[in-house]
C-alpha cells in the first residue's frame, strides 16, 4: 500500500482513460472490425425445440456461388463447456437440437447475404421429441430427457446444506414465517450484438477477436473444442459494448469462425443478430423459491430454510455454480445463527440461462427481502430498524464459513433512511403512495477460478523506459465498466504520475499476464491488487537509483506529480523522467510483474468453494413510488441507494456503476422477462420466445428512469486496492425487492415475483376488494427429493468448517466426482 | 465482396450516390437495398455509426440528415441523394472536440460506449433546436436512444453541463468540462 495518506489519483472525479476514444466513436468493437478477404459466417438454427436430426443435408448450399465452406456437427466431435462438470456442449449440433436457436450448420461465403441465403437452403429433418418447458414438470422421472448426464431425468444438479440444525431453531422461535416466491428470467440485453473475427497465419496459429468478458476461458475452450494446442491460438478481447454476464461464457460461434478461419485460410467474421443474442442468453435463472424464517420475539433472526428452483434451459453453462449461488450469500447481511439451503437446476427446451449482474443471488435476496418487509410488519416494527438491529458484525465468520472484513451495511440504511425522509413517510403517505427499503451484498471476486489450479487469479506486468512512458499489460477486459481506467489509476498513484500517461493493453491472451475476466466483480480487487503490487516493484527500482543519485535513503523519495523528490527538499528533486533513466542506467531493462490470488477460504466442505470472497459490498436502497389503483400503473418518482464501495478509485465511474445497477433492478422489477410461448398447433405447436427483439423486450427508455440519489459509504477494506471493493453488480440487488416493498406501502398488495406489472397490482386489488389477502405470486413449491445434507456446524456450535457426516458414503462414486470439480 | 464467383454479381447493378457526409462530398456506389447504416459501416469504414437492434427500436445507428437525428437502420442509403448525413466522426472540428464529447468523457455519460455515438448526435440536434433544454427535455429527446450502462443519470448531467457552458460562455468550444 501507498506510504501516502494522500492519495493524488485515486479518489478524484475524472474522465476515464478511454472516455475521448468512445466520444468520438473510435473505440474498436469487435463488429468494426474488417480484414482483407475476410469471409462471413452465418449459423443455421433450429426452429424445433427438442428434437433428433435425422438428416442434414448441405447439397444445395455447398453448391451456391460465393460459398466456401459449410460446417456441422460432424466437423466438431468434441464437446466443451465453461464448467469442467458441464461439458455439455457442441459448437454445432450433431445427433440433437434442445431449444429453439440452437445452431446446427454453419455458412461460410463471401458476403452475410450470401451466407444468410446457402443457410436457409440446407435441409435437415428432425424427429421431434417431448418439449419439456416447465422447470417443475422437469422434475417428473417420465419427461424426455435434454442430456445424458445429470442427476437423473432433467434434474441437473441438486445441493443441501445443513449449516445447524436449522428445524429446532424454527421449532424454538416465537414466529416462524413462509414464503414462497418466483423470479422470472430476463437476459442482458447489452448494445453491442456479440461478433467475433478469426484469422489464421502461414504458420497455423489463429487468431480470434471477440465481445468476450473472458478471453482466457475462450481460449482454453477453444483449444479443447478445436483440439489445438493453445499455444496455436491467441484470443484477443475487444472492448464489449455491454456484458453485464452475457458474454461470460464460450460460444459456439467464437469455435465456429475460429475452425472456419483455418479452414478457408481466409479470415471469417459473424456478427450475431439481435434475435440470435436472445438465444444465446446466458441470463437470469428464472427461480422459485420458498423462505422459512425463525423470528424472535424482538425481531431477531433465528434461522432460515432456503429452498430454489431453477429453470435452467438447455445447457449448462455456469448453472452449476448459479445453483450454489442461489443460497451462498443469504447469511452476509444479516446475522443467522442458523441456516439449511436446498437448491435444483433443472434442464428445459430454452435458451441456456447463466450469469447475469448479481448471478444467482437477486432472486433469493428480493424473496428474504420482502419477507423481512412482512415480519417487520407482523412484528409493528420498522422495517429498517429491523434490518438495523440484525445487521451482520465485521470480521465475522458466518454459518456456512465466509470471512466478512469490512461491512458498511448500518452505515447504507442509515444513509438512505435520512435523505430519502424515511420517518416521515413509510406507512405515512396517501394511499397510492409509498416507500420501500431493501438491502444487498455482493462479492468482489470469486474465491476460485471455474477450473482447479493454484496459480493467481490476476496478473499485471509493468514495462518502463527511458521515455518515461509506462505501460500495464494485464488479461482483463473492459466491458465499460472501466476496468483498463482502474489499472491506470492504480499505476499512476504508485508511481506519482498522470493516469493518462499510463498506457494499458489488455484481454490479449498472447500479450498480457492471464486474468481470469470480467466476472463475479473480481476485477478492481484482483487487478488492483495485482497491479499495486506491480506498480511498487517498479517504484522500489525507480526509488533506488534516485537515492543513490541524490543521495538519500530511498524510503524518504516521494514519487507524486511525476516527480521523484525527497519531501524535506523538494527542489533537489528529478522528474519521473529522469528517474526512469537512473533506474535503467543502473538495473538495465526495467519490468515488473505483480500478482493476486484471493485468500484461502475457511470452509472445507465439499460445495464450500462457491461464495468466498476477498471482500464483500453491501447496498441498502429506498424506493420511492406512486401506484395508480385505476390502472395499475407504477411510477417510480425517486431511488435512493447507499453503497459500501471500501473506497471510491474514480467516483465517475462508481456513480456510473451504482446508476447502472439502479437501472437494471428497476428493468428486471417492472418489466424485464425472457418468456417463451407455444406456437400454435396448427403450425408447430414448438416452443418459441415469446420477444426475441428489442421492441418487444421491454427495457427502461430515458423517461422512464427516475431521478437516483447515490451516497458513497467508504470503509477502505484491507483486502481491496487502496480499500476498494466491488460496485459492478452489488447496487442492482436492493432495487426490486425495495420496489415490492414500495407498492406494498402504496396500495397494500403483495407482489411476490417479478416483474410487478399493473396486471399484477389491479390483479392484487381486486382480489382484496373481495375480501382476499391481496397478493399475487406462486402458490406452493414443489416436492423434490433433496439429498441428504451436508450438515456444517456453524463456527459458534463448535465447527470447523467440514461437514460431520460422510457423504462418500452416501453419493455415488461419479457424484462424488462431479463435487470435486465443482468446488473449484 | 470482390469475389468474382461471389453472388454478389447477380444482385441488381449498384448505382452511385452522391452526398455531404460531415461536411464534404462523398461519392459511392451503393445498391439500392443497403441501408445507410450498412454504407456508412461496410462501405465507407465509419465504425463510429453502430447497430443494435435492426428494427429501429435501440438508437445506436442515429445520424444526422439535414441537422436531424434519423436512424439510419430504418434509411435506404439512396434517400440520402443530395442531402446532407453527419455522424460522430463529424463532431470533431478538425483536433477539437465538440462540447459534447469532452463533456461525456469527463462526466460519465459514456461507459461502454456502444450507444455513445447515437446520443451525442441526438444531444447535438437538441442543442441546436433548444440550446436552454430543460431536464425533461433531455429525456424526451432522448427516449429513442437505450443505454444499458448509464442508467442515463450521467448522460443527462452531461448535456446539461454543456448547456450551463453554452449559456455562460457561448464561444468555446472543447472547454465543456
Amino acid at each position: 500500500m501507498s506510504k501516502r495518506d494522500k492519495f493524488r489519483v485515486v479518489g478524484k472525479p475524472r474522465a476515464r482513460i478511454d472516455g475521448l476514444s468512445k466520444t468520438t466513436g473510435q473505440t474498436r468493437f469487435a463488429d468494426d472490425i474488417t480484414l482483407p478477404r475476410m469471409l462471413h459466417c452465418k449459423l443455421l438454427r433450429s426452429h424445433v425445440p427438442h428434437a433428433e436430426i435425422l438428416d442434414l443435408d448441405v447439397s444445395r448450399a455447398e453448391a451456391m456461388a460465393g460459398v466456401h465452406l459449410i460446417l456441422t456437427g460432424e466437423d466438431f466431435p468434441v464437446t466443451y463447456g465453461i464448467l469442467p462438470v458441464s461439458q455439455d456442449e457442441r459448437a454445432l449440433c450433431k445427433n440433437k437440437v434442445r431449444f429453439v436457436g440452437d445452431p446446427v450448420a454453419a455458412v461460410i461465403a463471401v458476403d452475410e447475404d450470401t451466407a444468410e441465403r446457402a443457410a436457409r437452403s440446407i435441409d435437415v429433418r428432425y424427429r421431434p421429441l417431448t418439449t419439456v418447458s416447465d422447470p417443475v414438470k422437469a422434475l417428473s422421472q417420465d419427461a424426455a430427457r435434454l442430456h445424458d448426464y445429470g442427476e437423473e431425468g432433467n434434474i441437473h444438479r441438486r445441493l443441501a446444506y445443513s449449516f445447524g440444525d436449522v428445524d429446532e431453531s424454527l421449532a424454538d422461535s416465537a414466529h416462524v414465517f413462509e414464503d414462497v416466491f418466483f423470479y422470472q428470467g430476463n437476459t442482458h440485453l447489452a448494445l453491442e450484438q456479440h461478433a467475433a473475427v478469426a484469422a489464421a497465419d502461414p504458420e497455423g496459429r489463429v487468431t480470434l477477436w471477440s465481445s468476450t468478458q473472458c478471453p482466457h476461458y475462450v481460449h482454453r475452450a477453444l483449444s479443447k473444442a478445436l483440439e489445438l494446442p493453445t499455444t496455436q491460438i491467441r484470443v484477443i478481447a475487444c472492448p464489449n459494448g455491454g456484458g453485464f454476464g452475457g458474454k461470460t461464457d464460450v460460444f459456439n460461434h467464437e469455435i465456429v469462425v475460429t475452425k472456419a478461419a483455418l479452414r478457408c485460410g481466409r479470415p471469417v467474421k459473424i456478427c450475431l443478430t439481435r434475435e440470435e443474442v436472445f438465444y444465446c442468453h446466458r441470463g437470469r435463472h428464472p427461480v422459485l423459491m420458498k423462505i422459512r424464517t425463525g423470528v424472535s420475539a424482538d425481531g431477531k433472526l433465528t434461522g432460515m430454510h432456503l429452498q430454489t428452483l431453477l429453470d435452467g434451459g438447455a445447457y449448462g453453462s455456469y448453472g452449476v455454480a448459479s445453483t450454489f449461488y442461489t443460497g451462498a450469500l443469504q447469511p452476509v447481511t444479516y446475522h443467522l445463527p442458523r441456516y439449511r439451503f436446498d437448491a435444483c437446476r433443472v434442464f428445459t427446451n430454452k435458451p441456456p440461462c447463466g450469469p447475469k449482474r448479481g448471478h444467482g443471488t437477486p432472486q433469493p435476496r428480493f424473496g428474504q427481502e420482502i419477507q423481512l418487509d412482512k415480519i417487520a410488519e407482523k412484528l409493528n416494527k420498522d422495517p429498517a430498524e429491523l434490518r438495523l438491529d440484525i445487521v451482520e458484525q465485521p470480521d465475522t465468520l458466518t454459518a456456512n464459513y465466509l470471512k466478512i472484513g469490512t461491512i458498511g451495511l448500518a452505515e447504507c440504511i442509515k444513509r438512505v433512511v435520512a435523505r430519502s425522509k424515511w420517518q416521515d413517510k413509510h406507512r405515512k403517505l396517501p394511499f397510492g403512495r409509498g416507500v420501500g427499503i431493501a438491502c444487498g451484498a455482493y462479492l468482489s471476486g470469486a474465491g476460485h477460478a471455474i477450473y482447479w489450479n493454484k496459480m493467481p487469479h490476476s496478473g499485471v506486468q509493468l514495462k518502463l523506459d527511458r521515455s518515461g512512458s509506462v505501460t500495464v499489460f494485464c488479461g482483463s477486459t473492459d466491458i465499460g465498466q472501466g476496468s483498463n481506467d482502474v489499472l491506470a489509476v492504480i499505476v499512476a498513484e504508485v508511481l506519482g504520475i498522470c493516469p493518462d500517461n499510463v498506457r494499458t493493453v489488455t484481454g490479449d491472451t498472447a500479450l498480457t499476464p492471464v486474468d481470469l475476466g470480467s466476472y463475479s466483480s473480481r476485477v478492481t480487487l484482483m487487478t488492483g491488487n495485482a497491479a499495486i503490487q506491480a506498480a511498487e516493484r517498479a517504484r522500489d527500482l525507480l526509488a533506488k537509483a534516485v537515492a543513490e543519485q541524490l543521495e538519500v535513503p530511498g524510503e524518504t523519495l516521494l514519487f507524486a506529480d511525476g516527480c521523484v523528490f525527497d519531501p524535506a527538499d523538494p527542489d533537489s528533486g528529478v522528474s519521473f523522467e529522469q528517474a526512469v533513466v537512473a533506474a535503467e542506467s543502473r538495473f538495465g531493462t526495467l519490468g515488473t510483474v505483480g500478482s493476486y490470488a484471493p485468500p484461502r477460504p475457511e470452509a472445507r466442505f465439499k460445495g464450500g468453494g462457491v461464495g468466498p470472497s476477498p471482500a464483500y459490498s453491501y447496498s441498502a436502497a429506498v424506493v420511492d413510488v406512486e401506484v395508480d389503483p385505476e390502472t395499475g400503473m407504477i411510477i417510480v418518482n425517486r431511488v435512493y441507494i447507499a453503497h459500501d464501495i471500501g473506497r471510491a478509485l474514480n467516483p465517475v465511474s462508481v456513480e456510473g456503476q451504482v446508476v447502472g445497477g439502479v437501472y437494471m433492478g428497476l428493468g428486471e422489477a417492472l418489466m424485464e422477462e425472457q418468456v417463451f410461448r407455444r406456437m400454435p398447433p396448427k403450425l408447430s405447436d414448438a416452443l418459441v420466445h415469446r420477444c426475441p427483439s428489442m421492441l418487444d423486450y421491454k427495457s427502461l427508455s430515458s423517461l422512464d428512469m427516475p431521478e437516483v440519489i447515490v451516497e458513497l459509504v467508504e470503509n477502505p477494506d484491507p483486502n481491496g486496492p487502496f480499500g476498494a471493493k466491488e460496485v459492478g453488480q452489488g447496487p442492482l440487488l436492493p432495487i426490486m425487492p425495495a420496489v415490492a416493498n414500495a407498492v406494498y406501502d402504496a396500495v397494500g398488495v403483495r407482489i411476490d415475483e417479478v416483474p410487478i406489472t399493473p396486471e399484477k397490482i389491479l390483479k392484487g386489488l381486486d382480489q382484496k376488494a373481495r375480501g382476499g389477502e391481496g397478493r399475487v405470486g406462486p402458490a406452493d413449491f414443489p416436492d423434490i427429493q433433496w439429498p441428504e445434507p451436508y450438515f456444517v456446524p456453524p463456527p459458534w456450535e463448535g465447527g470447523d468448517g467440514q461437514s460431520t457426516n460422510d457423504p462418500e458414503q452416501k453419493r455415488a462414486a461419479t457424484m462424488h466426482k462431479m463435487d470435486r470439480t465443482t468446488a473449484s | 465482396m470482390n469475389d468474382a464467383a461471389g453472388s454478389v454479381l447477380q444482385e441488381a447493378p449498384e448505382q452511385p450516390l452522391l452526398f455531404m457526409l460531415n461536411g464534404e462530398q462523398q461519392r459511392v456506389w451503393v445498391s439500392a437495398r443497403n441501408t445507410l447504416t450498412e454504407v456508412l459501416r461496410e462501405r465507407l469504414g465509419l465504425t463510429g455509426t453502430k447497430h443494435g437492434c435492426e428494427l429501429g427500436e435501440c438508437g445506436a445507428c442515429t445520424v444526422l440528415l439535414d441537422g436531424n437525428p434519423v436512424l439510419s437502420c430504418l434509411l435506404l442509403a439512396v434517400e440520402c441523394e443530395g442531402r446532407s448525413v453527419e455522424t460522430v466522426e463529424g463532431m470533431m472540428q478538425g483536433a477539437k472536440l465538440h462540447p459534447l464529447q469532452s463533456a461525456f468523457a469527463e462526466l460519465g455519460g459514456t461507459q461502454c460506449g456502444y450507444c455513445t455515438s447515437g446520443v451525442l448526435l441526438t444531444a447535438k440536434a437538441l442543442l441546436e433546436r433548444q440550446p436552454a433544454a430543460t431536464r425533461g427535455q433531455i429525456r424526451e429527446a432522448l427516449s429513442g436512444n437505450l443505454c444499458r450502462c448509464t442508467g442515463y443519470q450521467q448522460i443527462f448531467e452531461s448535456v446539461e453541463e454543456v448547456i450551463r457552458h453554452m449559456q455562460g460562455k457561448p464561444a468555446e468550444p472543447g472547454s465543456a468540462s
